[in-house]
């Protein structure tokens, strides 16, 4: 069997099948402290005082606020703005903001010594709107609660809306959405002397290492992250785990133990990052005949309290504004503004989603304003190689818009998997959503990163993959492994991919923005075949069989080993300050078509089919490849149909699984998922990231296929039927 | 109290308030550590464990309601099957070799749900398993290849 190309098992399959696999919470450390947090009940407020009970026994708790803190009080990320904890006289900036720490040798007397911490607080007038935050009658942030603008222009559109014969305009809005992993965030940690140890559901040990050394003053040695078996992530494990690390290693060090800190259900629901609420006004011009000739968008993102990583969710979200269309005469503004919601962060597609549902709806409208078929004016207006992009950049290679399309509209030919729903009053509609996805990082990043994979020569004689790209249920272990075996001619079974922690692998970058098989997974290849060649050099200059790898490894003196650090593809120009050049080094493509049957009672929408072509690359495990598009696939869906995060004066309403809907397998249709594979030159085997992309599209094609049911204008996010309800009756938001 | 239960065919005595949480009980006291917790409230279904054979969400059981019961976890559910030996059912090797585990927090749950329902329907329809997972939450999957599996263990006959 070929290592690439096939669906070996998951390594991890058996031990999470079997029960045997150790989230964090199932590792028991003897004497842990159980850790509680004390949160913010106002949005905006001075702290005024921390008040204990001077009634409840204090003796077997341990209590940490900002006082506690001997470095920097800050989470480093990208702007260093955000507490570890609200300090006395400083700014609570949104609910459940992480004010106080206790820790008790029993989780019920964590839970009871955190309500007896009392705050006192002076209430500032707080934002929660986009457009509030815009007025910027109130400032939470310099000038104008403007985070970050990107702007990005192409042509002119002056001169592409006077050319125009139509020219269409709308409103688009999407809410917030709850990552909703069924592993909550948890961590443990201990110090030893001037060390300290982290496990944990993290996405990306490094960013806890580095949070951790800034807020201690500590070198690299002396903070050692790992990873545990990990729970879904989806982006919320990406910034927040180094908010909770800081606040489990705080506990740990003044109380001198080990400590466990895991959020319950709505404290995780409550406080954690979620996807950003955006608003998109989006103006297109084209002529009768269906050629596109302007864009104009400008979207804004509610990025919450705080800068995290907004900037760089608003990022991607102008890059991929423009869609996989080509249009001569681009403008792209996006801004990122500061309210006093929690703040808003990673979540798969991460931008990308907000702007894919902007312009999919606007398409829709366009095809139908000049009568023609949705798959024919796609068509006529998509990219083909050598097409420049509204940031200049020139489609040099693995185009693949024609095939996604292609690939939909075959099976489209085919009756569907799911039974047709039954009622009387049923309307149906068909929705198409065409889109791209950037893999790696924008721009410079990857560049900047410069992401490193070890392969080691086992006593044993196996490979070792050493990277900090953690297998958060993506399989990244058994596709790893797969790239290393195919690189070094061997079977997969005789590799073996380390646990990631901070004292034992390079920085490969973080297990972010579909990177990790499309960039790491190159890097680990090329490490494994260099490795291969080490071990044949050794064994010729040693007179052993190059076959034996155990002799090699045991008359080496030294582990042999192969380190790669990754360089992006030659030719990549980025120019951050005009935002112009290669915004990515290469995308993926994508096409999904929904059929809804809307019932007129109860305005319940079922999907009847969904059909999602996407081109990846090369899949190195089929399906791996599969799992990610069905999985990214019903989160979109959700998204569209049933996902709503309830705020109410800055509050999260619904915390718990009970009021905050996520599908069930009921819901879930039949999923038609085709991988299509236009490789890509600098991509393992030609792989491109399929994390992300997925996500993107859905949405669109829903609202699409509920506006045609309906004959309603549904440029908004999620589609309850409470929302069809006043779309029908004519009211706005 | 004393409590004395009854888990994967062992006796265990365990010293437990009558109203702690059997899956803390399970987790906590006895180490069985396979059996998760995703909301506490019934709605996930990670937690789901056989009392006397019937699927159950364990987070809403008091410890004391189950003594006398039958417990299978799933650290049990192999041996309880006849597959002791092989340390997994051919429905859990389905759900590995289709995929139908990602980050797998929900697994355990979904293979002892899914093993309850081929016990009793053989050979349940594919709108037959959605409808017996439908308490299984899982975030990653899309439910698919979960369904796939659990379909293709039933043709197998095997389970």
């Amino acid at each position: 069997m070929p290592q690439v190309g096939t669906s070996p098992p998951r390594v991890d399959g058996l031990a999470k099948v079997t029960g045997a696999a150790l989230y964090v919470d199932d590792i028991q450390p003897p004497g842990v402290l159980f850790g509680r947090t004390v949160r913010s009940t106002v949005p905006y407020a001075r702290l005024d005082a921390i008040e204990l009970d001077p009634d409840f026994d204090w003796s077997q708790v341990t209590v940490v606020t900002a006082a506690d803190l001997t470095g920097p009080n800050v989470i480093a990320l990208i702007v260093d703005d955000q507490p570890a904890l609200v300090p006395v006289g400083g700014t609570i900036r949104h609910v459940d903001e992480a004010v106080a720490l206790v820790a008790a040798p029993s989780k019920p007397l964590a839970e009871e010594a955190r309500k007896h911490v009392r705050l006192v607080t002076s209430p500032l007038e707080p934002v929660f709107s986009i457009e509030d935050a815009l007025e910027a009658k109130v400032l939470l942030h310099g000038e104008d609660n403007v985070f970050k603008r990107f702007e990005i222009n192409k042509g002119d559109i002056a001169v592409g809306f006077a050319e125009a014969e139509i020219v269409i305009e709308g409103t688009y809005r999407t809410g917030a959405q709850e990552q909703m992993y069924i592993e909550p965030q948890g961590v443990i940690a201990s110090w030893e002397g001037e060390t300290v140890r982290l496990i944990g559901s993290i996405q990306c040990p490094y960013y806890v290492h580095k949070a951790l050394k800034a807020l201690y003053v500590l070198a690299d040695e002396q903070v050692i992250v790992t990873q545990a078996v990990t729970g879904g992530g989806f982006g919320g494990k990406e910034e927040y785990p180094s908010m909770i690390s800081a606040h489990a290693t705080l506990l740990a060090r003044k109380a001198g133990q080990t400590v466990k800190l895991v959020y319950e259900r709505d404290e995780d629901v409550a406080a954690t990052t979620k996807r950003h609420p955006s608003r998109t006004i989006h103006r297109l011009g084209f002529m009768k005949d269906g050629t596109l000739l302007a864009a104009e968008v400008d979207v804004v993102i509610d990025a919450g309290a705080y800068a995290t990583l907004s900037e760089v969710v608003l990022s991607r979200a102008v890059l991929h504004a423009g869609g996989p269309y080509k249009i001569p005469h681009v403008k792209i503004v996006g801004r990122a503004v500061a309210t006093n919601h929690p703040p808003h962060g990673a979540f798969r597609g991460f931008g990308a989603p907000q702007t894919t549902f902007a312009y999919e709806r606007q398409i829709a409208k366009a095809a139908q304003a000049v009568g023609q078929d949705p798959f024919v004016f796609r068509r006529h207006n998509m990219y083909h190689l050598g097409d420049v992009t509204a940031t200049g950049q020139v489609l040099r290679e693995s185009v693949a818009t024609e095939e996604v399309l292609d690939a939909v509209e075959a099976a489209l030919a085919k009756e569907g998997p799911n039974p047709r729903a039954e009622g009387d009053s049923l309307k149906r509609g068909r929705g198409v959503a065409f889109y791209n996805h950037g893999a790696g990082f924008t721009g410079s990043g990857e560049e900047r990163l410069k992401g490193q994979a070890t392969l080691a020569l086992l006593d044993d004689g196996r490979f070792c993959v050493r990277s900090s790209s953690t297998d958060i249920g993506q399989g990244a272990q058994t596709t790893f492994g797969q790239i290393a075996a195919a690189a070094a001619g061997i079977s997969p079974d005789q590799i073996v991919v380390a646990q990631p922690s901070t004292d034992n692998v390079p920085d490969s970058g973080p297990t972010v923005a579909s990177r990790t098989c499309m960039v790491v997974g190159h890097v680990v290849g090329q490490a494994a075949a260099q490795l291969m060649e080490q071990v044949q050099a050794y064994a010729k200059a040693n007179d052993l069989d190059p076959s034996d790898r155990v002799a090699v490894a045991a008359h080496s003196p030294s582990e042999l080993q192969a380190t790669v650090t990754y360089r992006p593809p030659p030719g990549i120009v980025w120019d951050d300050q005009t935002y112009s050049g290669d915004a990515y080094p290469v995308f993926g493509w994508a096409c999904c078509v929904v059929d809804v049957a809307v019932d007129t009672d109860t305005l319940e929408v079922t999907i009847e089919r969904c059909v999602h072509a996407v081109d990846v690359g090369k899949a190195i495990n089929p399906r791996i490849v599969q799992g990610q598009i069905e999985g990214g696939t019903l989160q979109a869906l959700g998204w569209a149909l049933w996902e709503s995060v309830l705020y109410e004066n800055g509050r999260v309403l619904n915390q718990r699984m009970t009021n905050s809907i996520i599908p069930t397998s009921i819901e879930a249709p039949e999923l038609e998922a085709i991988l299509v594979e236009v490789p890509y030159s600098h991509g393992p085997h030609g792989a491109k990231g399929v994390g992300e992309i997925p996500m993107d599209g859905p949405a669109a094609a829903v609202a699409n296929a509920i506006e045609q049911a309906l004959g309603i204008a549904t440029d908004e996010l999620p589609l309850l039927p409470e929302t069809l309800d006043r779309l029908t009756r004519g009211g706005g938001k | 109290m004393k409590i004395e239960l009854q888990v994967n065919g062992e006796t265990r005595v365990v010293e437990a308030s009558p109203i702690a949480r059997l899956l803390d009980v399970l987790r906590e006291e006895i180490h069985l550590t396979g059996t998760k917790e995703g909301c506490g409230e019934g709605e996930c279904g990670a937690c789901t464990i056989l009392i006397d054979g019937e699927p159950v969400n364990s987070c809403l059981v008091p410890v004391a309601q189950v003594q006398g019961c039958e417990l299978t976890t799933i650290e049990g559910l192999a041996a309880s099957c006849g597959y002791a030996e092989a340390g997994a059912t051919p429905l859990q090797t389905a759900i590995v070799e289709w995929g139908g585990t990602q980050c797998g927090i929900c697994t355990p749950g979904i293979a002892v749900c899914a093993q309850a329902l081929l016990r009793d329907e053989p050979a349940p329809s594919r709108a037959r398993i959605r409808e017996a997972l439908a308490g299984n939450l899982c975030r990653c999957t899309g439910y698919q290849l979960i369904v796939d599996a659990v379909a293709a263990a039933a043709e197998g006959g095997q389970s």
